[in-house]
């Protein structure tokens, strides 16, 4: 059996529990990365792996972002399903060429006849403290590579869920973890594992009348602390959890602003050029009879990610998420 | 405890002796290129192999003219010839078995058409219809790859997972001088090495990455020697000499299969064309170069071996010529076909299933097609 650790389970162990389900389910499944056999991963998500499928179906590569990629796709090629696992997401970057040119292509320059099961597992997201290159938001960079599906999990159980959808994909997946929340917990509980529903689903995580908060990721828990908090202004917030990044769930998303009339785009990632514009721009387009204030964002700021000291300033808190919600051209007494 | 004392009680264990991992000497590329034509070796040379050869570099150049007269007309979009090249680019092909996999480059649709690709198909990524003409299953050939050097890793990949499933297969990937300096190459033949996988590196050295000479791409000995760094064996043919080529790659793919692990082969020939058709070699390269390499022509160097044993006559070599001529005479016409496009075929295979995203854009190019016949109707 796995190693998995008696309940409640971590998000890091709920991707490892979904990793190993998913081998064990299926033998072309395989997990390569840097430290990812004996080791078990830098934050522990492949432990055990190695040692339960031995080190051919979890391998130790060499460390080289474009190489690990690379070879995942010639095995792809061959009828594998490779799971890579990109260390840290500044960490990625070597593999893009790879990953834009051929990861996300090869389905369509073959007309269907290559397609690309993979999964890349990107840690990512601040927030824990990491020096210099260890807490990009690279999700920009993905959305705006077609080919790619682009998934983000809040919950433990969408870590298990979206994994296990991700790996069972016929197309390439970017599961983009968010660090922060590796050692949240919730009520999952890894004997029970959850349904896996296919990826392209936002959900409501807390229903609301006055505003819309749009977010994924690192910035859920952050939002619903903020719907919380928000409730001593007077405001019932709804948060929309999108969970999947590309396929981009309009339909959820433009119901949600229909309902509230008022919206606050959520993230880490820097604003300018960021998933927050498209989010915002897309609500717009849908929703604008409806709205009753511009979409508005917090984000990062635009800047290099912050040294660990300094980086509660640069990461969307509750005050500034409250902020923007006073900002929504409230008329008096509404 | 003083230092002192501290000091008498810690014995570190010593260093054990550096050794090297792998005896760097059987690695070693010869000093010279691999010969066979105008050697003795060639009296060894089987001599059907040869022929075949022959009728295959010739097929090759043949189809090379053909290919550049089409981007001349307007048929193809551009064409890195590999004129001059043949002898790699047949070797190549002809030393795989079929469950074996070839990865080219883009100027290698040659291989891929010895290998057994119908050529319209391999031409497709260079007419513009659409990028990868073929199934790559059906002939195991890779898709044409343009990145460089991109396409190594996923050799490695393929023969590693090949190997996993208990296949006895070999992947074949091809790329140029210019490609050696790529990230990707060194990932390649680091991975392949590491995981012994059943890989052969074609570096065919053709002297230039479009107008950049060797010289100013690498400070080593030879491309060959880099396999020396990897802990694999590195080998230099003569580039322009098939019956060397195909003897050094089948060695290669024969150790590879045997769980030898991969090869690094560099083959010194010579880009007697420029890099495409938009290319102009006049600005960094001299005409007498160019003619010092017609020597030591490929189809040359094979049609003086074989009618000096007399393997091959002046029919013989008519034959052969009348064969490339039907090959070109059929390419011709066929491209001169205009392809069928269908625009909405933009939008299917993106995803394995259209995202709303898609969905939506399909509709309105769809209504823009509608509109537009609409108003050719009027």
């Amino acid at each position: 059996m796995t190693t998995v650790a008696a309940k409640p389970a971590t998000m890091a162990q709920a991707f490892g529990r979904a990793l190993r389900d998913a081998m064990a389910a299926d033998p072309s499944v395989h997990v390569l990365g840097e430290d990812v056999g004996t080791l078990g991963g830098v934050f522990r998500v492949t432990d055990g792996l190695a040692k339960e499928f031995g080190d051919a179906r979890c391998t130790d590569t060499p460390l080289a972002e474009a190489g690990i990629l690379g070879t995942a796709v010639g095995m792809a090629m061959y009828g594998l399903r490779p799971v890579v696992e990109m260390q840290f997401d500044a960490f990625a970057y070597p593999g893009f060429e790879q990953l834009i040119s051929h990861v996300a292509k090869m389905r369509n320059r073959t007309r269907g006849a290559m397609p690309m099961p993979l999964t890349v597992r990107v840690p990512y997201g601040g927030g824990i403290g990491g020096v210099e290159h260890h807490s990009d938001s690279s999700e920009a960079y993905y959305m705006a590579t077609p080919g790619l599906h682009v998934v983000t999990p809040a919950t433990v159980a969408d870590a298990y869920g979206m994994m296990r959808a991700a790996i069972a994909s016929d197309d390439p997946v970017v599961v983009l973890e968010p660090k922060r929340l590796y050692w949240s917990k919730d009520s999952w509980n890894p004997e029970h594992p959850t349904d896996v529903e296919p990826i392209g689903r936002a959900v409501v995580r807390r229903p609301g009348s006055s505003a819309t908060l749009i977010t994924y990721g690192p910035s859920v828990p952050v939002c619903m602390e903020a719907a919380e908090a928000a409730r001593a202004e007077g405001w019932d917030l709804e948060v929309v959890d999108l969970r999947s990044l590309v396929p981009f769930d309009d339909e959820t998303v433009s119901a949600s602003v229909r309902r509230t009339g008022r919206a606050v785009v959520v993230h880490e990632s820097g604003g300018f050029g960021g998933p927050g514009g498209e989010i915002a721009a897309r609500v717009t387009e849908r929703c604008f009879h409806h709205l009753e204030a511009p979409v508005l964002r917090v984000a990062g700021f635009d800047i290099p990610y912050p040294p660990p000291m300094l980086e509660r300033h640069h990461l969307p808190g509750v005050d500034r998420i409250l902020d923007a919600v006073a900002r929504l051209q409230w008329e008096a007494g509404s | 405890m003083t230092v002192m004392e501290q000091r008498d009680a810690y014995r570190p264990t010593p260093p054990p002796a550096w050794q090297p991992r792998t005896d760097p000497a059987p690695l070693l590329p010869d000093a010279e290129p691999f010969r066979v034509l105008g050697t003795d070796a060639a009296a060894k040379a089987d001599a059907r192999l040869l022929h075949q050869l022959y009728a295959e570099v010739v097929r090759g150049r043949r189809y090379n003219a053909q290919a550049t007269a089409l981007t001349k007309q307007g048929r193809l979009a551009v064409y890195p010839s590999s004129t001059g090249q043949e002898a790699c680019e047949v070797a190549a092909a002809l030393v795989l078995e079929e469950r074996d996999w070839l990865f080219p480059s883009y100027r290698d649709t040659l291989a891929a058409v010895a290998r057994g690709l119908d050529p319209v198909q391999a031409l497709t990524l260079l007419r513009g219809d659409w990028h990868t003409g073929y199934d790559p299953r059906e002939h195991r050939v890779a898709p044409l790859c343009t990145p460089l050097a991109t396409q190594l890793p996923h050799a490695v990949g393929l023969a590693h997972a090949a190997r996993l499933k208990g296949d006895d297969v070999v992947a074949l990937a091809m790329v140029g001088d210019g490609g050696t300096s790529e990230g990707d190459f060194h990932e390649a033949l680091n991975f392949a090495a590491v995981w012994q996988a059943p890989v052969v590196f074609l570096v065919q050295n053709n002297g230039f990455a479009i107008s950049v000479p060797l010289a100013k791409q690498t400070a080593a000995p030879s491309l060959a020697h880099k396999a020396v760094g990897y802990g694999m064996p590195g080998r230099l043919v003569d580039g322009n000499d098939a019956a060397a080529v195909h003897e050094v790659l089948a060695e290669a793919v024969r150790h590879a299969r045997e769980g030898g692990g991969p090869t690094l082969v560099e083959a010194i020939t010579y880009r007697m064309e420029a890099h495409t058709n938009a290319d102009d070699a006049t600005r960094y390269r001299v005409d007498a170069e160019v003619d010092a390499w017609r020597d030591h022509d490929p189809i040359l160097l094979l049609e003086r071996e074989l009618t000096e044993r007399g393997l091959l006559d002046e029919e013989g070599i008519r034959a052969v010529r009348d064969d490339a001529e039907k090959m070109a005479a059929d390419l011709r016409e066929r491209m001169n076909q205009d392809p069928v496009l269908d625009p909405m075929d933009l939008f299917r295979d993106v995803y394995a299933e259209q995202t709303t995203q898609l969905r939506e854009q399909a509709a309105q190019l769809r209504a823009e097609l509608d509109a537009e016949a609409d108003g050719a109707d009027r």
